[in-house]
């Protein structure tokens, strides 16, 4: 179980948070205007990577805010936190 | 058989107070501080199981938790009966009763033996090469096989025992309490942290506590003095908690590990009573020190598995510890020192030494010069290469090595004993190492695994790091804790040290015999019968992969995981396949170390704890009332109100005829509410629901339906304006939680530029609907300021109004197709109000009714019950609700979704109407529903959502989904079930009232 530190609360426990899959994926901002392909790469499509991940976690039984961290999915490492709207860190 | 081989008083063992206990029905005498084995032991009871495929004898062959033979059931036929509990670990207390396993009709004679004379017919693998064949077979084989195998009975009572859960966070962890343990803890806590020592033991110490000898001294005291002191000053420490019969049973990334104390077990069960019997430990440390110590290796040959062979280890510590005597007659096999360091306490105690056979030849090492000393013939580069004795060893036959460890040579010589320890060397307890993701490295010159990298912020100390001497332990474990503490100096780095082992080994994972592989049965793993001959025959067949070849012969798979036998797997397959030990890789242990009980995971979760629930505020008056409750999500809602013999049916029949006929009343406090505020608040809801908001205007409510971005139906509700920038939204029952999940989501990540404000107030309101034909005048009785008339306050509009001086909100909107209200209150008023209701409603006949008549109720109406009548599959399309999906709007959450060429697939599942032929036939709910039976495969169209009896429409009606339905209007479907065919017709799925002529009514 991973010690997460929230952006806004500190270090907590990893089951007061709720992942939220790949960070960094915006929705697009005319969907209307999109063929099938681009819209089911928007909905469907993951990297679900081995290794270095940019991810979206919540801080449900805490604070409630949204904000993202990245993981190495190998070993579980938390490389980095950061709010929502913030630059993600290259690693 | 009652000898008495308790040989010299120990001072870890209390003679004064003698134990009486039973085992088989046989009544003996231990002393307190003895373990079942060692009270076994002292009366010459080697033999205490069979084993689980051969039903061969097996004997006590540990002294601790890696025991793979003496489990046993205990306190078999009541309420606290435990199997698989290994004698080893079992501390005895006056009235214990243990019984052997895995053996019928009893230990000493056993039916399932004969499986030894058939083993050429059992071979690796014959489980599933025999019995998967023919399949249809399995069920005769799995009778036989169940009858004669298994290890122990499951309790069948319930466990009557109270289990805790407790949280522990602490700077540093040590687990075991070794010498290098003791050392870890006592550094980490003189330093100011806050540390926690675990040990599985009921004592403090390890091996050393034991080891008074003159080969192993520290500043000029025996090993076992010294330490005595340490342990003496570390329980003075304040910040230093140490947990004795406390094992950790996995450790998790991040430090996080689990253990459980024990806390009851050793005590007389009447001394048990209202007191915790395990407390589950959820630790996270800041840093972990492991110090677990090492486990001694048996040794591969033929028929090694005998009672009375145990490791020469166990021996030792059963003579030293425990004072009992393991034989009169004992010969050491051994390809190291340790042997001799047994040899000299048994002489110390005068317990006969045969011989010792060593397969070394010539070692310059003190602890051999000792015993020579004591005249004890030591058979040099020799080898056992059998054993005899059918119950219990009387025999070893050993012959000579050849200089490569090959084969053996010259003649074989017979030596009779009882008792046989074998000590092929060490393997360093690395199980909860490679749990966190540690990786090892193999170390070549002795053999083993050992830690290589570390995941988190830990350290490996003492024999479980691979440093298997006193001098050794000491100097490295002293400057890791320097390191590893970020710390000066430690007490312990200018020791004197006297360690007299010679480290030479000879290792040789499978021994040489005078017959061929075929003949013998050389056990690697003890519990699951697997021999050398298995894993070669896996490897001739193809396996390659140890994974592959541990499942294949089952080595390791056992309650113990292999803590024996695995190294020597792993040898032999390396040998065999002539791959190096360090790329084969090791099996993977996995938590838990050693097993757990379901009570210690579960602590106090269980019955009315299991989960939390939540109640309305007019929970108790439903309670009183006769109510049957329903789980939905966590809330218990009142289900149906039956009266006096009433079944479910005869009551919801009764409670939807009033609530058509006159009035009903139903608790709909469940339903999710959210307050929305801020200037966007009306942009907001136009981007997550399907339809349009802007226009809606202060005081009236609106039906909505929310969709994934997928397109599919999420959850619905009624959302009210309460004025321009305050909405408040109601979802369903289970969805509430996840609705505001979701929006939060989208107002945090998507559309932060929006201002709008979420509050859930869920609890913060009660609400009470009453609806029917008669609802009005209810509703105006119990508001009498409120203008009920349709012009000022129409169907689907809101009001503010008082009762009494009590503020509350009243919708009216229906759920029923009925005329009717809701009334939403502070949750605290709730039941007065409901009350206030139920008196108004007297004269009209006013029914509660539960879930399930407002089920049917809105099913007559074709109303739709989200995760009923939907999954995540259903489009508004499909559930034909096209009406509420704006054209105008350009955008809201699924819509570029509802015209993906998926989605616009004329033959998806359809939301219809069903009617039976016979229309007292009643559908089931889940029933698939087809056209054609004839032709098979029989095409699945789709299946029943929702159906009951309508005692309004008199007739059987029910929702489905169904391919391509919505243009099968009139068609005939067939429901097959078990027993029959039932006919039905696709119809409207609004089956009364399509005029929505009652809502006003
Ligand atoms: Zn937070």
């Amino acid at each position: 179980m991973f010690i997460i530190s929230c952006p806004y609360c500190g270090e907590r426990e990893q089951s007061e948070f709720k992942a939220g899959g790949e960070a960094h994926i915006v929705r697009p901002k005319q969907p209307t205007e999109l063929s099938d392909d681009e819209w089911a790469e928007y909905l469907f499509m993951r990297k679900n990577i081995k290794g270095i991940q940019y991810e979206r976690w919540n801080h449900i039984h805490g604070c409630r805010k949204w904000f993202n961290l990245v993981r190495d999915t190998s070993n579980d490492e938390i490389k980095s936190v950061y709010k929502m709207g913030e630059k993600p860190p290259s690693i | 058989m009652s000898k008495n081989l308790r040989v010299k008083t120990s001072k870890f063992i209390d003679e004064t107070t003698r134990i009486s206990f039973k085992f088989n029905n046989k009544t003996y005498y231990g002393f307190k501080g003895d373990t079942l084995a060692s009270a076994l032991l002292a009366n010459n009871v080697h033999l205490v199981g069979r084993s689980f495929k051969y039903h061969r004898p097996r004997g006590i062959m540990t002294a601790g938790s890696e025991e793979p033979n003496a489990i046993v059931q205990i306190n078999d036929g009541t309420a606290l009966t435990e199997p698989n509990a290994r004698a080893t670990e079992i501390e005895i207390y006056e009235g214990l009763k243990a019984s052997s396993q895995n053996c019928w009709p009893s230990v000493n004679f056993d039916i399932g033996g004969i499986n030894n004379l058939l083993s050429p017919l059992l071979p690796a693998g014959f489980y599933y090469k025999t019995f998967m064949w023919p399949a249809s077979f399995w069920e005769k084989y799995e009778y036989f096989i169940r009858k004669s195998a298994g290890l122990g009975k499951s309790p069948t009572k319930p466990d009557p025992d109270i289990y805790e859960h407790r949280y522990i966070h602490c700077d540093v962890l040590v687990i075991g309490a070794g010498i290098s343990g003791i050392m870890a803890a006592k550094t980490s806590a003189k330093n100011g942290l806050k540390t926690l020592l675990i040990e599985e033991k009921p004592n403090l110490g390890g091996s050393t506590i034991y080891q008074n000898s003159d080969h192993f001294k520290i500043n000029n005291q025996n090993s076992n003095s010294w330490l005595e002191k340490e342990i003496n000053e570390i329980k003075k420490i304040q910040n230093l908690e140490i947990k004795t019969r406390t094992s950790v049973a996995a450790f998790h990334g991040y430090n996080f590990l689990l253990a459980r104390e024990n806390l009851t077990d050793h005590l007389p069960v009447e001394q048990r009573k209202e007191k915790t019997r395990h407390k589950l430990l959820k630790i996270r440390a800041k840093k972990v020190i492991s110090a677990t110590g090492s486990i001694e290796r048996p040794m591969i040959f033929d028929n090694n598995d005998r009672p009375g062979i145990l490791l020469s280890s166990a021996i030792k510590r059963y003579t030293d510890f425990f004072g009992v005597a393991c034989g009169e007659k004992i010969i050491l096999l051994t390809n190291n020192d340790s042997a001799y360091e047994t040899a000299i306490s048994l002489i110390q105690k005068g317990i006969n030494i045969e011989a010792i056979i060593d397969n070394r030849e010539e070692v310059d090492s003190k602890l051999i010069y000792e015993v020579e000393k004591n005249n004890i013939k030591i058979f040099k580069g020799y080898t056992v290469i059998d054993t005899s004795g059918y119950k219990k060893i009387n025999k070893v036959s050993i012959m000579k090595l050849s200089k490569d460890g090959q084969k053996v040579v010259g003649s074989k010589i017979n030596l009779s004993c009882d008792c046989l320890g074998l000590s092929g060397g060490w393997t360093p307890a690395v199980h909860l190492f490679t749990q966190s993701g540690g990786k090892l490295k193999f170390r070549d010159v002795d053999q083993v695994f050992i830690p290589n990298v570390y995941p988190s912020d830990q350290l490996s100390i003492g024999a479980c790091n691979g440093d298997l001497t006193l001098d050794e332990i000491l100097s490295n474990t002293s400057n890791s804790l320097k390191k590893f503490l970020n710390i000066k100096n430690t007490e312990y780095e200018n020791l004197e040290v006297v360690s007299s082992t010679n480290k030479f080994k000879r290792n040789i994972w499978l021994l040489p015999s005078n017959k061929i592989l075929g003949k013998t049965k050389s056990f690697v793993d003890y519990q699951n019968d697997a021999t050398a001959k298995d894993i070669k025959l896996a490897l001739r067949e193809g396996f390659r992969s140890i994974e592959h070849v541990k499942r294949y012969t089952t080595t390791g798979m056992g309650t113990d995981q292999g803590k024996l036998g695995n190294m020597h797997a792993l040898g032999i397959i390396s040998e065999t396949a002539g791959a190096k030990m360090g790329e084969l890789g090791t099996t993977t242990f996995r938590p838990p170390y050693t097993p757990l009980t379901f009570g210690t995971i579960v602590g106090r979760n269980v019955g009315e704890y299991f989960d939390t629930f939540r109640k309305t505020p007019i929970h108790d008056w439903h309670e009183k009332h006769n109510a049957e409750f329903e789980n939905v999500g966590q809330w218990k809602r009142a289900w149906f109100y039956p009266i006096e013999n009433e079944n479910m049916h005869d009551a919801v029949q009764r409670e939807s005829k009033a609530a058509r006929e006159s009035a009903g009343i139903l608790d709909a406090s469940t339903l999710g509410k959210i307050d929305i505020q801020g200037t966007d608040a009306s942009e907001f809801l136009n981007r997550v629901y399907t339809n349009a908001w802007s226009k809606l205007a202060i005081g009236k409510c609106r039906y909505g339906l929310m969709l994934n971005e997928d397109g599919m139906v999420y959850d619905d509700g009624v959302t009210t304006r309460l004025g321009e920038n305050h909405y408040i939204m109601t979802t369903t029952t289970g969805g509430a939680a996840n609705v505001m999940g979701k929006l939060e989501d989208y107002l945090q990540t998507e559309w932060p530029e929006l201002d709008v404000y979420l509050t859930s107030v869920t609890d913060h309101f009660a609400t009470v609907s009453v609806c029917g034909p008669n609802s009005k005048k209810i509703v105006s009785e119990v508001i009498p300021d409120l203008d009920f008339s349709d012009e000022s306050f129409p169907h689907m509009s809101f009001m503010n109004a008082k009762i009494g001086k009590i503020s509350c909100r009243v919708m009216r909107i229906s759920f029923t197709g009925e005329h009717s209200y809701e009334i939403n209150i502070q949750a605290n008023y709730g039941k007065s109000v409901w009350e206030k209701c139920m008196e108004a409603g007297k004269n009209y006949n006013i029914t509660p009714y539960g879930t399930e008549t407002m089920h049917l109720l809105r099913a007559e109406k074709g109303f739709i019950i989200v995760g009923q009548d939907t999954d995540a599959t259903m489009t508004p399309i499909d559930l034909q609700m096209d009406w509420i999906v704006s054209k105008k709007k350009y955008d809201f959450i699924g819509k570029r979704s509802l015209y993906r060429s998926d989605t616009i697939r004329e033959d998806r599942k359809q939301l219809v109407g069903l009617l039976t032929d016979n229309p007292n036939e009643v559908l089931e709910e889940g029933a698939q529903i087809v056209a054609n039976i004839n032709k098979s495969p029989v095409e699945m169209l789709g299946h029943v959502t929702s159906s009951y009896y309508s005692p309004n429409l008199k007739k059987s009606i029910a929702l489905g989904v169904v391919k391509g339905g919505k243009n099968m209007m009139g068609q005939k479907l067939i429901i097959p079930m078990e027993k029959k065919n039932i006919n039905v017709t696709v119809a409207d799925p609004v089956f009364l009232d399509k005029e929505n002529k009652r809502l006003n009514a």
